[in-house]
């Protein structure tokens, strides 16, 4: 494996995914992220000069909709989805700015 | 001290724009429905749920970039915003990142100096959160994602503004120029507009930058200069104490005078921005942005030259009536159904500019038809009520919705054109004011004066004072 992720990393990219990992998911994660950056690392081997980057696969452009009112009030099926529900809002833990 | 230093101030202007339905789907966008009535999966982030983009929101977003000078980008897309907060179910923020819709434009403002060019950065197209209510008691938050997905342009300007007073040209300008397009009301108040302040201060002369700090929750014009000025100072108080200024994000409080440095989301810089494989790339041809051009409404500049030359207006009137293209279009609509110009526009400068200063109101709020207006001044043309009896009139017009020929009829508001009874009046107030009567017979023009007020009061101020003075003077 040429990439290396180091225990910083992981710690890093753990506190930005919002996710507690133990050391043993921490190794695991570790060398899944090393083969995969590997993986990308062929990219590398190609000649791209002159080549506009390409933030899509597919041919398609201009994907618009007309501004009109399509949908209506859904709330309880909305609302279903909550974790919590008070007065028509979702609750969630108390989250301060 | 003896140290001169400068303020250099850059702005982060949000946009709330003025489209039906939300940027990304097809809830309303209306304002004051119960929590959670304009959602669906794709404002509320539900898996599996697929964006796609109001096309209104990209003519509005060409459309104030066109009339700000910007090039426009016409190969964009959209990029993910992440970070974790409930007011953003997706867990990302769609917004613009690497091709923002405009780009390097300006606009002109008026300083002191005469006139300057405030450079805009970019303009990107975003969503809106939703709302978070913190309950004082409970251990939770509450979340209502009616705003969740209503399209913003943010306007990101170049660090040009150098004073308090130079933001607040800036944010006028911007304001009338998103409202002639139609693209925003651009209530601060209301949050349809609001505006960051990036600030950061350096000796004069110094080519570097300082350290810039970020203030939040400005929602008014006042709010917007105490807290430059505020920053200004508690910076300049740091660097003089011989310590740094910390790069942050502050909120200022208007009640306390103060800004406080937010609590940091943790590790809320971090945004790995990436292009959202949900929303395909836009390509705008030269014939899309051509279309937009010939939509772009008259200009202030254009309004302003066409009022004086057409209709004849002093530059001062046409300055104050062009100010809100919602005044304009008043006065437009009133001369339209064929009132005199210059009256409407002295109603427009005067009376109407003196409420909304009254009041606090802005000119947006103003909600009588051109047709009272007009009308008004036509009672007062044909002499039915005089001067004094109209501007009362109007007063209760621009409040309530009122026919003013019948209002005037209902509570007896004409003119009295009863010679005799004028007359009558008249030889009473002769013999009551024997004194100004003798000082008018001394050359005391201005006594007369004095007569026409006691007559017009005897007369319940429905007397028409042109006859009034002609009168008195026939008696005496």
């Amino acid at each position: 494996m040429a990439n290396v992720i180091s225990d910083e990393t992981i710690e890093y990219v753990g506190i930005l995914a919002k996710l507690e990992l133990s050391s043993s998911e921490k190794e695991e994660a570790k060398s899944d992220m090393g083969r995969m950056l590997d993986y990308i690392d062929k990219l590398g081997e190609l000649n791209t000069d002159g080549i506009e980057p390409m933030s899509h696969v597919f041919p398609v452009k201009n994907v618009w909709r007309e501004d009109v009112v399509t949908n209506g009030d859904d709330r309880d099926n909305i609302i279903s989805n909550a974790p919590g529900e008070k007065d028509g809002m979702f609750e969630v833990p108390k989250t301060f700015e | 001290m003896g140290k001169n230093y400068e303020t250099v101030i850059g702005l982060e202007v949000h946009v709330e724009l003025a489209t039906k339905t939300k940027i990304f789907c097809g809830c309303s966008t209306a304002f004051g429905g119960a929590p959670n009535t304009h959602t669906c999966p794709v404002c509320t982030g539900m898996p599996g749920s697929l964006p796609v983009l109001n096309k209104q929101v990209l003519e509005y977003a060409v459309a104030v970039g066109l009339a700000t000078n910007c090039d426009i980008t016409q190969y964009c897309k959209f990029d993910r915003k992440n970070y974790f907060y409930p007011d953003n179910p997706q867990n990302y923020q769609i917004s613009q990142l690497y091709l923002p819709i405009c780009r390097n434009g300006y606009v002109e403002i008026e300083t002191e100096n005469g006139t300057k060019d405030i450079g805009i950065h970019e303009i990107h197209m975003e969503e809106d959160a939703g709302k978070l209510i913190h309950d004082e008691w409970d251990d939770c938050s509450y979340v209502d994602y009616n705003r969740s997905g209503v399209p913003l342009i943010e306007i990101v300007s170049e660090p040009d503004m150098r004073s308090a007073d130079e933001v607040i040209a800036y944010l006028e300008k911007l304001k009338m120029i998103v409202q002639y397009l139609g693209a925003s009301d651009c209530k601060l108040q209301e949050g349809s507009m609001r505006a960051d302040v990036n600030l950061s201060i350096r000796e004069v002369g110094a080519k570097e930058f300082g350290t810039r700090t970020e203030m939040k929750n400005l929602n008014s014009f006042k709010a917007i200069r105490r807290a430059i000025e505020g920053e200004t100072e508690r910076q300049i108080d740091i660097i003089e104490s011989g310590e740094k200024v910390i790069q942050e994000t502050r909120r200022w409080d208007d009640n306390e005078g103060e800004s406080y440095a937010m609590r940091s989301k943790e590790d809320a810089q971090d945004y790995r921005y990436f292009p959202d494989p949900d929303l395909v790339p836009i390509s705008l041809s030269d014939e899309f942005l051509d279309e937009i051009k010939s939509r772009q409404p008259e200009f202030r500049n254009e309004k302003m030259a066409r009022y004086m030359e057409e209709y004849k207006l002093p530059e001062y009137d046409v300055n104050i009536i062009t100010e809100s293209k919602k005044m304009a279009d008043i006065f437009e609509n009133t001369v339209a159904i064929g009132a005199d110009p210059k009256k409407v526009s002295n109603y427009l400068m005067g009376e109407t500019m003196r409420i909304l200063k009254e009041k606090e109101m802005d000119p947006q709020d103003i909600s009588f038809k051109p047709e009272a207006l007009a009308k008004l001044i036509k009672l007062q043309e044909s002499k039915a009520i005089n001067g004094k009896v109209a501007k009362d009139v109007f007063e209760v017009l621009f409040f309530e919705d009122i026919d003013p020929e019948k209002y005037v009829e209902e509570k007896g508001l004409k003119t009295v054109n009863d010679e005799g009874a004028l007359r009558k009046v008249v030889e009473e107030v002769i013999k009551n004011n024997p004194q100004s009567v003798e000082d008018y017979h001394n050359g005391k023009e201005k006594a007369i004066g004095f007569l026409v007020g006691q007559t017009m009061k005897a007369m319940q101020g429905k007397a028409d004072p042109a006859s009034v003075n002609a009168m008195l003077k026939e008696f005496l």
